[in-house]
């Protein structure tokens, strides 16, 4: 058996290929400014230069940055308390061999 | 000098000599935005110094307005690559700002109305590099462009250039604001091309 602080972050490859994968603008963002839960898609945008900021439909507050450069790109998430992500029922990740 | 083509359209690419690389020039003034535009009226309008202890100094609109004013022109780059030459503005020179402000802080974080936040390091604030702008090309500065005022640094690629700007917060230690948060470059020369983290 393995012990997680044995782990690095390509344990996490699968759930993060998973998550990732997925339409994110279905993700659920709580915004950290005012609590209140908002569906990506549902965030006030502005950019796309210098980046994208989506904002909170209710405070106003940033929810999301995302920056892309030649090669990278950069997804602040600072704003968001989490992002909940819908999964089909039957996925369920899969542990080390 | 560039040389303007006929038929030029604005998003053309240049090599004249006297861009920065990779900027093309504009004859547009392009708007970009982080958020909603913030209206600020005139008499609620402040400017606030907090050195690294706290102290405040403050200035109203009419208060910086008999500040002496200082009339320049300056070529401004975006990083989004356009840049602009011979801008004409209007305002007061950080160095008249900072007189009394006793400080030995290295470091600013530049604040705005709405919240927008950047990092300049003072030297590149003083000495006749910055201004507190309220006027471009003879009119005041519209709110879509940072009106009533911003912060004018054109060293710098123009997201340092704060619009909405209400005060400059002393640090010790240099903090990225907003876009330097997300992956732009903390101090973002335009000539060393210094757009985004490790750069
Ligand atoms: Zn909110």
């Amino acid at each position: 058996m393995t012990t997680g602080f044995e782990l690095d972050g390509n344990a996490m490859a699968g759930d993060l290929r998973e998550i990732f994968a997925v339409d994110l603008t279905e993700a659920v963002a709580t915004c950290a400014g005012c609590g209140r839960p908002s569906a990506v898609a549902a965030l006030l945008v502005w950019g796309p230069a210098p980046g994208l900021v989506a904002r909170c439909p209710g405070c106003e507050d940033v929810v999301l940055r995302l920056v892309r450069a030649p090669g990278r790109a950069w997804l602040d998430v600072r704003g968001a308390v989490s992002l909940r992500i819908a999964l089909p029922e039957e996925s369920v990740a899969e542990g080390p061999a | 000098m560039s040389i303007i083509s006929p038929g030029f359209g604005g998003r053309r690419r240049s090599s004249a000599p006297d861009l920065p690389p990779g900027q093309y020039l504009t004859h547009d003034f392009p708007v970009l935005s982080a958020g909603p535009t913030p209206r600020i009226p005139l008499e609620r309008w402040s400017f606030t110094i907090t050195d690294e202890t706290g102290a405040r100094t403050s200035w109203s609109w009419d208060e910086l307005n008999a500040l002496p004013q200082e009339d320049f022109t300056v070529d401004i780059h975006c990083v989004t690559k356009w840049s602009k030459l011979g801008t004409t503005w209007r305002g007061v020179s950080l160095d008249t700002l900072f007189e009394n402000v006793e400080s030995t802080a290295d470091f600013t974080m530049v604040h705005s109305y709405g919240g927008y936040t950047t990092n300049v390091p003072l030297e590149d604030l003083l000495d006749g590099k910055a201004w507190i702008a309220h006027t471009f090309d003879g009119e005041p500065l519209h709110p879509e462009h940072g009106g009533p005022a911003r912060l004018v640094v054109p060293a710098l690629y123009f997201w340092k250039s704060a619009k909405w700007v209400n005060g400059i917060e002393m640090l010790q230690q240099d903090e990225p604001g907003f876009w330097e948060e997300a992956g732009y470059h903390m101090y973002g020369d335009p000539w060393r091309e210094q757009r985004y983290q490790g750069d």
